[in-house]
Formats: C-alpha cells, sequence, structure tokens
C-alpha cells in the first residue's frame, strides 16, 4: 500500500507520544502496516519532542527533510520550526495557542507573530488547518486533551490510511479510563474544527 | 499483568523496540536481569522492573553496569540464563569484567546489550560498539528492526549457549525508540534456580590459567565465524552486479531507497545481523559477483574494514566504498534521503530529490533547550552555590544527570564533563592544578554509581575543593529508577537494604560535612559558604526530593505562588533562576501556577518581597 508519512512536533507535556501511541493502536485494529519512531530523551525538560509515523510498505521509521505527507504540529512556533519537515505538496494541522519557549520570558529571543507565522507556512505548504485547539480541549473538559483534538482534525484531513471510528476505539483502549469521555469529545470537536477550516 | 506477559502466542501487539527486547528475553527463558540505567535502554530494564514483581525473573537495579555485568556473569556461570542492559558508554564502565568474561565464559546463556546512540539524543559521546565485540572476541547480533530485535533475543541466548560465551546485542536509539507492530510468540519456562560447579583452573583467571583461557576463545571465534557464515540473520537478496552491504537501521533505509529509485534488479543486498565475526564465506563470494560495493553503516567503517580486508586476500579489485567525503559520515545517524542519494550517487542513477520548501524568510525562533523543570531542587542548589562563591572565579566540574543542565545560562554551573562520576576526580585534578576555587556537583545516583572512589581518593590525597551532592532521592534523568539510598516503600518494595550517602561521606572520613535543605536558600548559602572556605575536602548533601518525582508519589506539593502588585519589575526571579514557571505578560512577569510546584525559592529572592502563596483563584486574575 501506498506509504503515508505524518511527524508530529510538540513540547515536551503536550501529550504527543501518546497521539502516536493511539494512531499506532488503530492501525493495528485496520491491520495496516505502521513504524513509528520518537525522540524523548528529554522529553520532560520542557524540550521539543517530535514523533514520526509512517503507514504503509516502508520499513523506515524516521522521516527525512521534505518528505512528511502531514506535519501535525501542538505548538505554533515549533509548527513554523519543523517546516523543513514539509514540501509544496505537504497538509499541516497545526494549534494556533502559543506556548512560548523559557527563553523568550530571558530575553534571549523573540517569539514569531501568529499572524506571520501562519501566512509563511500557508505559502509554502499545499494547506494549512490552523484553529485555537487548546480552547477546544478546555472546552471538551481538560486542557491535557489537546492531543486529542489534534488527532480529530488530523483524521478529518482523511490523508491518514485509519478511520475516525478505529482510532475512537483505540482512544478507548489505550487512554486513560477516566478521561476517555473527555478524549472522546476532544477528538470529535477536533474533526469538527477540521471540516470547517476546509 | 504485565502486558509482556502475555501468554498468547500469535497475537498482535504495537510495541517500542526496549519493549520488544524486554518480551523477547522473557520469551527466550531470561532467569536473571541486571542493569544501570541509561538512554536509550532504559524502558528494557523498567519493564523487567515491573515483570519481575509478578514472575519468577529476578531483576536487579545495579550499582552500576561493572557490577550489574558481574551479577549478570555469576548468574550464567551457575547455568541460569542471564541478561545484562547498558547504554553503550555503560560498557566502557563494564569493560574491564567483560574483556575477561570472553575468557572465562558461560555455562547458561548470556546477552549483554549496549544501546548506542548515534547522533547523541542523550549521551556525551556517539562511540560505536561494535568494536568491544572485535576487541573481547564476543560474537556479535545486531538487529534492523523492531520486530526483530524480539526473535533475535531468543537467538543470542542460544548462540551463547552454544559457544559458552556470551553474545553482544547491540542497538541503536532508532531500535530501542521506535514502535512495530510485533507477533508475539511462545514463553520458555525459565530454569531460575543455579547451581555453580568449582571449577577453579578454569575460572579463577590467574596468568597460568588465561594463558590457556586466550586459546579457547580463538578457538571460539572460529567457531562463531561458523555460526555466523550460516546465520539466517545474515542473508543476501537480489542477484545484481551492484553490491549494497548494511546492518541495523541502515538496512531499513537501504530497502526503502531500492524500491523507491526501482533498482532491485540490479543490486544484491547483503545485511549483516550477525556481525562478528564477520561471514568470511558469505562475503568473498558475494564480492565476486559484484561490479561495486556501497557499505552503508552509521558510526565507524566497522564492516567497511573487513569487507576490505577479505577484498584484498581475494585479490578482488572491485570499488568498495563507505565513509568518504562524498557519500557517508562518520558522525551522527543516517536518514531515508541520505541514503537514497548516495545510492543514487553511487550507482550513478537519476534522482531528483524531494523539493524542500525556501525557509529562508522564516524568522529566527527563539530557542527551546531541555530545561530543569519548574520547583527543581537543583535550581535552588545552583543558585546559593553561584551566590556563596560569588567573586571567586569557581571552577564547576559537573557530572552526568538532570543536572547538567545547569550548564545553560542563567544557572552556567557546569565547566568540565566527561563521564559518570567524573566530577570528582577532574575536581581533584583542577584542585591540584590551579589556584582556583573548586565545587564539584554530582547527583545522587551518580555518586553510587562512580564518584565513590573520587571522594576516597580526595581525602586520601588532601585536595581542596569542595563537592555538592545533589540528593534529590531518585535516578531522576532516566525515568525515576531507584538507587541504593532510595527508601524502597515508595516502590511498595520490601526486602531492600538503604545506604546513607552522609554515612558513606562521613566513613570516607571527609572533615567537613554539611546537609542543607537547598529551596532554604540563605541557610544553604551560609552553608555553602563556610564549606567553599574550608581547607581541604568538604562535601555538601543537598537533599531535597525530584519534583517530579514528589509528584508522581502524590507527595504534597506546595500551594502555587504569585507575584502581586508590590513588584518593581527587577526581575531578579526571572534573570537568576529561570524557572520556566515564570512568563513575561504585558511587559510584566508572571508565574504560571499549572507549573509552579510551590517550592518558594523565588519568593525569597524578591526585593520586594512580592512574591506570594496563591489564595484564591481570584489572585491568580488579578496578578
Amino acid at each position: 500500500m501506498e506509504t503515508k508519512r505524518l511527524i508530529i512536533v510538540a513540547v515536551g507535556g503536550q501529550g504527543n507520544l501518546l497521539a502516536s501511541k493511539v494512531l499506532g493502536e488503530a492501525a493495528l485494529l485496520a491491520d495496516i502496516p505502521v513504524r513509528m519512531s520518537e525522540i524523548h530523551g528529554m522529553a520532560q525538560r520542557g524540550g521539543v519532542v517530535e514523533s514520526a509515523v509512517v503507514f504503509g510498505d516502508a520499513e523506515s521509521t524516521i522521516i527525512s527533510d521534505g518528505e512528511a505527507d502531514v506535519l501535525l504540529g501542538f505548538e505554533p512556533s515549533e509548527t513554523l520550526r519543523a517546516l523543513n519537515k514539509c514540501n509544496a505538496e505537504t497538509v499541516v494541522i497545526t494549534n494556533t495557542a502559543p506556548l512560548p519557549p523559557f527563553t523568550v520570558a530571558i530575553g534571549k529571543g523573540t517569539y514569531p507573530d501568529l499572524n506571520e507565522l501562519q501566512k509563511l507556512i500557508r505559502q509554502k505548504t499545499a494547506r494549512m488547518v490552523a484553529f485555537d485547539a487548546q480552547a477546544l480541549a478546555k472546552q471538551a473538559g481538560n486542557f491535557m486533551s489537546l492531543n486529542m483534538v489534534l488527532l480529530g482534525s488530523l483524521i478529518q484531513t482523511g490523508i491518514m490510511p485509519v478511520s475516525a471510528e478505529n482510532v475512537k476505539k483505540a482512544i478507548r483502549t489505550s487512554t486513560k479510563k477516566a478521561f476517555v469521555d473527555i478524549n472522546i469529545k476532544a477528538f470529535e470537536l477536533g474533526f469538527e474544527a477540521a471540516a470547517k477550516a476546509a | 499483568m504485565h502486558k509482556l506477559l502475555t501468554k498468547n502466542p500469535g497475537q498482535k501487539m504495537l510495541l517500542l523496540g526496549n519493549e520488544a527486547i524486554a518480551r523477547g528475553a522473557i520469551e527466550a527463558g531470561v532467569a536473571v536481569a541486571s542493569t544501570y540505567p541509561g538512554t536509550p535502554s532504559s524502558e528494557i530494564s523498567l519493564n523487567f522492573f515491573q515483570m519481575a514483581q509478578e514472575s519468577d525473573l529476578y531483576f536487579e537495579y545495579s550499582t552500576n553496569e561493572k557490577v550489574a555485568m558481574e551479577v549478570a556473569a555469576a548468574a550464567a556461570n551457575s547455568g541460569l540464563r542471564s541478561m545484562c542492559v547498558m547504554k553503550h558508554v555503560g560498557v566502557n564502565v563494564a569493560a574491564d569484567a567483560l574483556m575477561t568474561l570472553a575468557y572465562v565464559g558461560v555455562k547458561g546463556g548470556m546477552v549483554v546489550l549496549t544501546a548506542d546512540d548515534p547522533y547523541m539524543f542523550s549521551s556525551q559521546n556517539e562511540q560505536d560498539n561494535r568494536y568491544y565485540a572485535k576487541l573481547s572476541g564476543l560474537p556479535l547480533v545486531e538487529p534492523s528492526s523492531v520486530e526483530e530485535a524480539k526473535d533475535l533475543i531468543a537467538y543470542a541466548f542460544e548462540i551463547s549457549e552454544k559457544l559458552q560465551e556470551p553474545v553482544l546485542f547491540r542497538t541503536t536509539t532508532r531500535i530501542n525508540h521506535s514502535s512495530a507492530i510485533v507477533t508475539l510468540g511462545k514463553i520458555k519456562v525459565p530454569q531460575t534456580k543455579g547451581d555453580f560447579v568449582k571449577d577453579p583452573f578454569n575460572l579463577v583467571t590467574v596468568p597460568a590459567v588465561s594463558r590457556k583461557l586466550h586459546v579457547k576463545l580463538l578457538e571460539n571465534i572460529e567457531k562463531a565465524k561458523e555460526f555466523s557464515e550460516a546465520s539466517q540473520y545474515n542473508f543476501i537478496t537480489g542477484n545484481g552486479k551492484w553490491g549494497i552491504i548494511c546492518n541495523g537501521v541502515s538496512y531499513n533505509y537501504a530497502s526503502d531507497a531500492i524500491k523507491e529509485l526501482d533498482i532491485a534488479d540490479n543490486i544484491r543486498f547483503l545485511r549483516i545481523g550477525f556481525s562478528y565475526p564477520m561471514p568470511e564465506k558469505i562475503i568473498k563470494p558475494f564480492l565476486k559477483a559484484c561490479e561495486k560495493v556501497l557499505i552503508i553503516e552509521e558510526g565507524e567503517p566497522y564492516m567497511e574494514e573487513q569487507v576490505k580486508a577479505f577484498a584484498q586476500e581475494e585479490g578482488l579489485i572491485l570499488p568498495i566504498r563507505g565513509k568518504a567525503k562524498d557519500l557517508f559520515s562518520r558522525l551522527y545517524e543516517y536518514d531515508p534521503a541520505q541514503v537514497r542519494e548516495n545510492i543514487a550517487r553511487f550507482f550513478e542513477v537519476p534522482y531528483t530529490p524531494a523539493v524542500k520548501p525556501d525557509i529562508s524568510d522564516v524568522p529566527e525562533l527563539p530557542q527551546r533547550p531541555p530545561t530543569l523543570c519548574a520547583g527543581c531542587s537543583h535550581r535552588a542548589t545552583y543558585y546559593a552555590v553561584k551566590k556563596a562563591a560569588e567573586g571567586l572565579g569557581t571552577i564547576y566540574p559537573t557530572d552526568i544527570g538532570c543536572y547538567t543542565l545547569g550548564v545553560l545560562p542563567p544557572l552556567s554551573t557546569a565547566d568540565f564533563l566527561l563521564c559518570m562520576g567524573s566530577s570528582v576526580g577532574t575536581g581533584c585534578g583542577f584542585s591540584a592544578s590551579t589556584d582556583k576555587k573548586v565545587i564539584s556537583f554530582i547527583g545522587d545516583s551518580t555518586f553510587f554509581h562512580s564518584g565513590i572512589p573520587g571522594l576516597v581518593n580526595a581525602v586520601f590525597n588532601n585536595h581542596n575543593f569542595t563537592l555538592v551532592i545533589l540528593d534529590n532521592s531518585t535516578t531522576a534523568m532516566t525515568g525515576h529508577q531507584p538507587h541504593p539510598g532510595v527508601d524502597m516503600q515508595d516502590f511498595n518494595l520490601t526486602g531492600y537494604g538503604r545506604v546513607s550517602i552522609e554515612k558513606v561521606v562521613r566513613a570516607i572520613g571527609v572533615p567537613h560535612v554539611e546537609i542543607i535543605k537547598p529551596y532554604r536558600v540563605n541557610k544553604s548559602i551560609a552553608a555553602l559558604k563556610e564549606a567553599i572556605d574550608y581547607e581541604g575536602v568538604s562535601v555538601i548533601i543537598s537533599k531535597e526530593a525530584c519534583t517530579l518525582y514528589a509528584q508522581s508519589l502524590k507527595k504534597a506539593r506546595g500551594k502555587p505562588f504569585y507575584i502581586n502588585e508590590k513588584c518593581k519589575d527587577h526581575r531578579e526571579c526571572v534573570n537568576e533562576l529561570a524557572c520556566p514557571a515564570f512568563y513575561i505578560e504585558g511587559e510584566r512577569v508572571h508565574i504560571n501556577a499549572d507549573l509552579c510546584s510551590g517550592c518558594a525559592v523565588c519568593a525569597q529572592i524578591c526585593p520586594e518581597k512580592a512574591i506570594v502563596p496563591v489564595r484564591s483563584k481570584e489572585k491568580i486574575r488579578s496578578s
């Protein structure tokens, strides 16, 4: 089957490893080949956490610069930083609620202008879905469900070969029981948000 | 039940590479496992630790990798299957045991896993541990994928028992931290009770015995070569004239590249999974069938050197290339596009790389380096040390752990680092060689690992420096593993001893020892000043639990703080502590109440006393 490559970038603590695990479990349910890799040595120390998910007939678990089909960004400046993973055909989905790094607070850097940031991403890629996923996570009942909101919008684009139904099943089996309902709600809100953006 | 103990052969599971390896060991009937935690290997032993609590597996977090190696070596010499897990640099610590264990050999199977880290995602170097196989004469296997990693563990145990030698099992980060769908196999019931049969003239390595054992080792290498030549893990696909030789993850990148470049008909593809000894009888005919050969291996030209030697023996003059300016680097990890491009260039195949976006107009983005957590006790200690040592031009040797992040400004409390324990030995050296004040930092787990001999040396040779032991009650960096100073009741486990760092330090004879609570800023500064002024060896033990660990144990967390209207914007809090709970909004400093752990360090240094505990939600808003 055709290979689809997804890069997820986030800040440590935003839950992108769980998001990729849910995708992996959903692929397992549908019997779709999947390989993933992650760099999480410093995940709890506020650094950038990147994971790669490769669906289909490929042996590699990592994705080279310029070769992502979809870039899913949990934090807008990190989405922009990962633009080197994209090409003109790449679809970008990004949260627009910023989480400025500490370097900004101590005056060692300037956080990019959010409008300029969106403009740049839109110019250089095929399509961008951008919305305040943090607000939707809160609406779902827990700000930690940001990852599920973004999964919802990812699945809505239809680029990944996993169905909403299987992802929801995977959410039920591989996220904490106490949060399943919130997570499903968050997934649905993200799905709707992406549909509206289209 | 732990998911890796599932008895359901044929079931498919999404597993992390490290989980697949742990499962592989369980399927192979491992009885004894030992480790010192180190990324990227840590989840293997975490799973062993968890499974040992509900199965017959004996597992221990040993004090360091050398001890772990010795524990596993003794188990294997008592007839049990044992496994010893460490990161690549851990093998340096264990090498003394390993090199002679190769002479002595084993009775039960023993697998030594080395997790190499090309690109140094979380390591101080990217040494290629395949050379340890060559150095020790021990067989070496390397998986290319998560699924293969599981099955290769059982194979490694079999080879180990056939040869009566430990087998080295090398992974790289992209095996350890990749996930894939794995099919479970049958679990072999382990033999858990061993017996040691005395045989001193084969097991006690005095020179006369070792001279005999070295002969045996060389014979064993010859036998191992036959296994390597017959191994299903060394295989060839395709029958073209363009040769490619790969190991590990580079095999995946090359496989995808051959497909994408549509050159399968021209390629003869050798995957090496049993890489010491190199399979001469496979490689020589392979070379004879090729016009040119490309060797793709991350790290050092380990296979390349041997393949070229085989070609020389056969008088072959075909081009064999790998590491070169215009091909592959000895630096960092490889990626699929780089491998594809180099294959295309070497075999002169047309290739159009993906068009990357022009990012020249993207503004420079603020860096997001990993940083000490909000409320981290190390930050409090570093602040106190900097205040106590103000104006002294101090040298700060540091060590391996979260606290190495003190290297970043504004803390800037790390000047020199080699390896685990080096803060103490280099502290001795700097104090002997310069007139500068020396203050070394070492974590609690690292102190047990390899800090103690350095401190004994400091007392014996009467060096003049201060060692600050950052005791946060856990091995924080690698995911909160226990160490000998930890209360195992935290894990609901009994039957463990507990070693007091203070008693060890005092027993060594350190003349000036003081314990501080780093969240008490002024008292800590005063104690540190005294220690720094002391002529001779002084030790400060800075005791405060890792804030993440305390939270995970549901131990009380202080109320968050906020900044009230008294704030005159001095910004000492932000500029000197750099706690990530601070943020700037509307030109004013605020505290993120979700991140603040209530350590109150900033409250103590604020000149206006404007940082106070949150009493109600109203106050957070009004701040």
